[in-house]
């Protein structure tokens, strides 16, 4: 048993300590807005936050969390940031298939955290390697803007 | 005719979730709730119980908690289908946007089939909202017309003066109001109306304005549930090892080390390879991983994409069959004042959905079975895991949720992964819930392209610079050849997918020739890929047609018109991109060494229209950018237009994947792609502004989920054309060709 911090709360997960944390958090936890998508840090599907960085949880060993705060999509309205996020992508109807916004939204939420008024040019760098197979880029970029609009 | 029924539903109050299955939501229904079928007798409402089977087309229940749940019978794969599908049914039942909820429609080809696909249910072809725009219509006022007609009763009002507005029923002289759950128990009760009148378009208050996306809320928060999402009690995922060659078998495998890693509970053999059955994801991976399986290529195919081209090649040369004939192209190729040769080469095309292909499968001790499924192909999917477990069709249940991403993969002909999981299930003999699980490369490796195609054309002008010779080859497999749609889909000997967009061309020409060469032997599996054959037709055709403007010193716009008097809704995209681009004015230079240029298509598909121009910079190094792409689209009645500009901003960037990256290449049969580093996605750096104009149209509605991806590369062909005067004759665009 290895206890991990996710969202906030304690969480047991009876898995080897090099399961990725994707994994346990999809199987063990039923934290299922986490994607997979690639499997190997290529797609940006299953973003998460760990003490509010990206990382990619498919490569991240469940080990090298523990005594870390891991945040996903389920809990990332616990900030403003995350909110405000969110409500931009609703209010900008962002999402087609939808199976790779978690992950757009992690990192955009991560990337407003470090930065309140991203240009076009921060944004490419920090959502680039994510990828959305229905490309919806054209409101991922207005998204973000508005969450920035809206928290300024 | 209709029916109307009363279900008595589960506990009031108990909360209903966004695309659970049908089943599911009826056994957690709060109160009464009105059905509404179509179509069905005409009569008298019958009081039902939950546990009561549905008549035909139930696409509407109105919950005593005055909820709308909207049943799609489509999949909801991002092309936006449950939002346009409920803005329909809104709009004629005169609901409140924020009470109507959808959920997928369980497989049921009596009830919810596909009109344009006559008695099987699935989505595809673009055709959501085309075949439902009439039926869903109905489905929503006959709806209304009983909450009207309950409301009459009980207040003791004449039905005509009864208002319906956002979900309010009113009747102005007594102040009398309730909204629809209050009147669904009474409704529910009231005759059908033999005949509903539909609304006069021009007081739509859903349709043609802004509904906002019913799947935005759970896409956006984790909640909503695919099928990579479902977890049941008891159930083993499963990771399948399949051969390194198309057409192999296994012969022998060695599950002694998978076995030994922790949480693998049983290996077992099916058709198409070996399946791990673990207690997670991860577990039954590693332990695919450490099988070693013996394959049995005897039957296997071993030819490589580039050796297949080269067949191709040669096939291109003999005459194919005839798919469209008019006039004497030879003689007229004989005697031009001007002639264009050109080939084209396509690469085959993995959809890569960012979900991988996967399906839940649960065979029930009453013999009954249950798929969990972004399903696509509904009856045809029920058929085939019927009869693998010798079971009755309708002892299938499908579970339809959301698709991570289709473009054609889920709508597999021969259900390919479905069958598959199913079979793991059948071969393991547990009485245990699986789901299977493709990971990123299985799902690049296990074929299903969009075929390679090899196109030659020949063109030609008179003197004037009038088109009159056109002669156009197609070579490349047959998607339709073996599928439940042969007998539509193919006529004397013509894929009528393998050959649109070419022999469909709307230019008039006088003379023009569209043959085709078939190859039967090619072992690579092919499937529909988002626009189908418009991918490689609306590219040869697009590009050579302007090179016929360039040769005829006259603008390409200009010209195109010229040639479409008989098309005018191609001719009123067309006119309307240019217009919207600033066609005809100077692009801004570029950087200096920098070359930009515009570039215009027009094309057909699914009976929609969508003209583009893309401007282009191209780099010193032959690199390049689509900086902007004006859209003008046409698909009739625009149900939805934030859906239609969220489409055509997509299709934009699909394409400019395979315009840049895409390419899935076989050495000696081995396919060589893998995962996202070598068949690469655009980013969003590399994402063009997108514009897109709505022809305002009083023509029915139809799709938008693919026929704005053909016309994108022939125009970034084009502009590249226009900025560097080099023509391309392939995707994806090699940028060595492009240096200054």
């Amino acid at each position: 048993m290895i206890t991990i911090n996710v969202n906030g709360k304690n969480m047991r997960v009876d898995s080897d300590p090099d399961t990725p944390l994707l994994w346990a958090l999809r199987d063990d936890l039923h934290l299922t807005g986490t994607k997979y998508g690639c499997g190997v840090s290529l797609c940006g599907a299953c973003v998460v936050h760990v003490d509010g960085k990206p990382v990619r949880s498919c490569t991240t060993a469940l080990s090298t969390v523990v005594g870390k705060k891991v945040t996903t999509i389920e809990g990332v309205d616990a900030d403003r940031i995350g909110k405000a996020v969110q409500a931009a992508w609703q209010k900008l109807d962002v999402v087609q298939c939808g199976y790779c916004q978690s992950g757009q939204i992690m990192s955009a939420v991560a990337l407003l955290k470090t930065n309140r008024k991203p240009s076009d040019a921060d944004i490419d760098a920090a959502m680039g390697r994510n990828i959305c197979r229905c490309a919806t880029y054209v409101r991922i970029r207005a998204a973000i803007h508005e969450a920035a609009r809206s928290l300024a | 005719m209709r029916r109307v029924y009363l279900e008595h539903g589960g506990a009031p109050g108990e909360a209903r979730i966004e695309n659970e299955s049908r089943r599911r939501f009826l056994q957690g229904a709060a109160g009464l709730t009105l059905a509404v079928y179509l179509p069905g007798a005409v009569g008298k409402a019958a009081i039902r119980t939950a546990s009561t089977s549905f008549e035909p087309n139930a696409f509407v229940s109105i919950g005593s908690d005055n909820s709308v749940t909207v049943f799609a019978k489509h999949l909801e794969m991002g092309q936006g289908s449950y939002t346009g599908l409920a803005t329909i049914v809104a709009e004629e039942l005169d609901a409140d946007w924020a009470q109507v909820r959808v959920e997928g429609a369980p497989a049921d080809a009596k009830r919810y089939n596909n009109l344009l696909w006559g008695p099987a249910q699935g989505t595809g072809g673009s055709t959501a909202i085309a075949n439902s725009w009439e039926q869903l219509r109905k489905a929503g006022a006959s709806a209304r017309a009983m909450l009207v007609a309950a409301a009459a009763q009980q207040w003791k009002v004449p039905a005509d003066e009864i208002t319906v507005s956002n979900g309010v029923v009113a009747h102005a002289t007594s102040k009398r109001r309730a909204n629809f759950g209050q009147l669904a128990a009474a409704a529910a009760s009231q005759t059908v109306p033999a005949e509903v009148a539909l609304k006069d378009p021009k007081d739509f208050k859903l349709v043609g304005k802004h509904a906002p996306r019913k799947d935005s809320l759970g896409k956006t928060t984790g909640k909503a549930i695919f099928t990579q999402d479902i977890h049941l009690p008891g159930m083993l995922t499963a990771v399948v090892a399949h051969p390194p060659r198309f057409g192999a078998r296994v012969t022998s495998f060695d599950a002694t080390k998978a076995k030994a890693v922790k949480g693998v509970v049983a290996v077992v053999q099916i058709p198409t390879g070996v399946a791990v059955l673990a207690k997670n994801t991860w577990s039954a991976k590693q332990g695919r991983d450490a099988l070693s399986v013996e394959w049995d290529e005897a039957t296997a195919f071993r030819i490589g994409s580039d050796e297949i081209m080269t067949r191709y090649r040669e096939l291109a040369k003999t005459p194919g069959a005839i798919a469209r004939k008019d006039g004497d192209p030879d003689s007229a190729l004989a005697g031009a004042a001007q002639k264009i040769e050109a080939s084209f080469e396509f690469p085959y095309l993995a959809h890569a959905a960012m979900e991988p292909m996967n399906c839940v499968v649960r065979l029930n001790k009453d013999g009954t079975c249950e798929l969990w499924n972004g399903e696509q192909m509904h009856t045809a999917d029920q058929g085939r895991v019927a009869a693998l477990f010798g079971i009755a069709p309708e002892k299938v249940t499908i579970h339809s949720l959301y698709a991570g991403g289709g473009f054609g993969r889920r709508a597999n002909k021969d259900s390919d992964y479905v069958l598959e999981a199913a079979s793991i299930v059948k071969a393991s003999g547990l009485n245990v819930p699986v789901k299977m699980v493709w990971l990123r490369e299985d799902d690049m490796q296990a074929g299903y392209y969009r075929p390679m195609f090899h196109h030659s054309l020949q063109a030609a002008l008179d003197a004037q610079g009038n088109p009159v010779a056109w002669k156009h080859r197609l070579v490349g497999q047959s998607i339709i050849l073996g599928s439940p749609f042969e007998a539509f889909l193919i006529k004397d000997g013509i894929d009528a997918v393998s050959v649109e967009g070419a022999s469909t061309l709307p230019y008039q020409i006088p003379n023009l020739l569209v043959d085709l060469h078939t190859p039967k032997d090619i072992g690579v599996p092919v499937l529909w890929w988002r626009s189908v054959g418009s991918t490689h037709t609306a590219f040869s055709t697009e590009i050579v047609i302007d090179e016929l403007a360039v040769a005829a010193k006259k603008d390409p716009v200009d010209f195109r018109l010229g040639l479409l008097s008989k098309h005018p809704r191609h001719a009123g995209v067309l006119k309307l991109a240019a217009e919207k681009a600033g066609w005809g004015t100077p692009l801004p230079a570029g950087k200096p060494g920098e070359r930009r240029g515009r570039g215009v298509a027009v094309h057909e598909s699914f009976h929609s229209f969508v003209a583009e121009v893309a401007e282009v910079t191209v780099k010193p190094d032959g690199s390049f950018s689509v900086d902007r792409v004006v859209a003008a689209v046409d698909c009739g009645v625009a149900v939805n237009p934030d859906v239609i500009k969220a489409q055509v901003e997509g299709s934009v960037g699909f394409a400019l994947s395979a315009v840049l990256y895409g390419r899935i290449t076989l050495k000696e049969g081995v396919v060589e792609q893998s995962n996202f580093h070598d068949y690469q996605q655009i980013s969003i750096s590399e994402m063009p502004k997108v514009e897109v104009h709505i022809v305002p149209s009083g023509e029915k509605p139809t799709g938008i989920g693919e026929p704005a991806v053909p016309p994108l590369a022939p125009a970034v062909a084009n502009a590249i054309a226009a900025a560097t005067g080099k023509r391309l004759r392939s995707l994806p665009i090699e940028t060595e060709l492009l240096k200054a």
